[in-house]
């Protein structure tokens, strides 16, 4: 492994980003904006008859967590789809460049946009909607680290998919993260699905992470343990997709198509 | 790899970069020493100055040959593999690159592969030429005896008698 390849990588997209708008407000714009619709919605909500309930931690908690779930995925997908769209990975792997290399380029990306992007809406639920995401304490950490581990394996899982069919499956990369949001509980408890749909959720690392957030603001508790079992799954799901990663790119990189990757296959 | 460099034209810079930061971006990944400076170096000499801060995607073909060529040469490859690379220029920027190309290849003793239909260019520049086809080497020696002693009057010749009969040298 050999570090500035790494860096060669995340210098790209650094390329990338200096200077191009367009690119740029894509990192903060979908998950403020989700912030915005939440929050004034659970506003609405906290102010509707005589309820107790805690919507605002609960909600906006919630969607802020979700959102950089899909933040840290999409920090692998987007230089990812760089590469398809300018013709690029003859260039790459014709190089020194190794597989590890190159993902973990992309998880320095992901790890630079995740943190700006949770940084902006921190500071808006703040200023906006007085919610603060450290009023979770200690737990935040585990959240947050679950979430990005399981975010980073499913951007692998995505351009392992999109690297094999080619660019036509580039649309999953858009709403993998919307499949999950249902069956890990982002809104509600998963003791409200269906027994069958609950099975799978418990395999899903987020669920935890939800069930967790719901635990420490309505009852004022926290169980490390749930928690360690989705930090478990989401290691495990990591090791998953960049294994299916590194075999999908020998089967690609055997066959040739890295150089007719355009033409799909 | 960090010995072997190539350019093909189907195998374009990015566009969406200016010419500095993708020879920066291929030199780091080269693990070139003394980086920016060997940048500036290739920069001006492929007469690249106009475009250091201009995105690849907006130069001319033969503009992008230079840079590609660059970035060829930007670890000092002791193995430099070309895919034609003055197809599509203006004999101009082709000579250009041809001249390039082979000051490079004598004053670094690199080997250079160059894939070509451009018969002669090879006779000009190549010292030993191989016809390939379908995988299989038909022909091969120096590129200024190889067409009197198969009959030929020169290269192009006896690259029309091997793409149409190509039966006949397989079994030569």
């Amino acid at each position: 492994m050999k570090l500035h390849h790494v860096k060669a990588v995340l210098v790209r997209q650094l390329f990338l980003l200096r200077k191009n708008f367009t690119r740029f407000i894509n990192i903060f714009l979908w998950l403020s904006l989700d912030v915005i619709v939440w929050g004034f919605t659970t506003k609405y909500l906290s102010s509707v008859g005589e309820s107790s309930f805690s919507f605002i931690p609960v909600f906006l908690g919630a969607i802020i967590l979700f959102g950089f779930l899909v933040r840290a995925q999409q920090g692998i997908t987007l230089p990812f789809f760089e590469d398809v769209w300018s013709r690029n990975f003859l260039n790459l792997f014709a190089s020194p460049l190794k597989i590890n290399e190159y993902i973990l380029g992309l998880v320095s990306t992901s790890i630079l946009t995740g943190a700006a992007s949770i940084a902006v809406v921190v500071i808006l639920a703040s200023a906006a909607f007085h919610f603060s995401l450290f009023s979770l304490g200690l737990p935040l950490l585990l959240f947050l680290l679950i979430i990005f581990i399981f975010g980073l394996s499913l951007g692998i899982a995505t351009i392992s998919l999109v690297l094999r069919v080619g660019p036509s499956a580039e649309w999953f990369s858009w709403i993998i993260p919307f499949i999950l949001n249902p069956l890990s509980g982002v809104l509600y408890p998963i003791s409200v699905l269906p027994g069958g749909v609950q099975v799978i959720s418990k395999l899903i690392p987020t669920s935890y992470v939800f069930e967790g957030l719901r635990e420490i603001v309505l009852h004022q508790t926290f169980s490390a343990k749930p928690l360690l079992i989705g930090l478990a799954l989401a290691i495990f799901y990591l090791c998953l997709a960049y294994t299916i990663f590194v075999h999908t790119f020998k089967i690609v990189r055997r066959n040739g198509l890295l150089a007719r990757f355009s033409s799909e296959i | 790899m960090a010995k072997l460099n190539f350019s093909a034209v189907y195998a374009q810079l990015p566009g969406n970069m200016t010419v500095w930061q993708n020879l920066y971006v291929f030199g780091l990944l080269y693990g070139v020493s003394d980086l920016k400076n060997r940048v500036k170096d290739l920069i001006k000499k492929f007469n690249l100055e106009r475009f250091t801060q201009i995105k690849c995607g907006l130069l001319s073909s033969g503009e992008n040959t230079r840079v590609n060529l660059a970035k060829a040469v930007i670890n000092s490859p002791t193995l430099l593999l070309l895919d034609e690379p003055t197809a599509s220029l203006d004999p101009s920027s082709a000579h250009f690159i041809r001249e390039q190309i082979t000051a490079y290849a004598k004053n670094s003793q690199a080997g250079v592969l160059w894939a070509s239909h451009n018969m002669h260019e090879v006779e000009a520049v190549c010292d030993r030429v191989l016809f390939v086809s379908q995988g299989k080497i038909l022909l091969e020696g120096n590129p200024k005896n190889l067409p009197g002693e198969h009959g030929k009057k020169d290269l192009e010749e006896l690259f029309i008698s091997v793409a149409r009969e190509p039966l006949i040298f397989e079994s030569l």
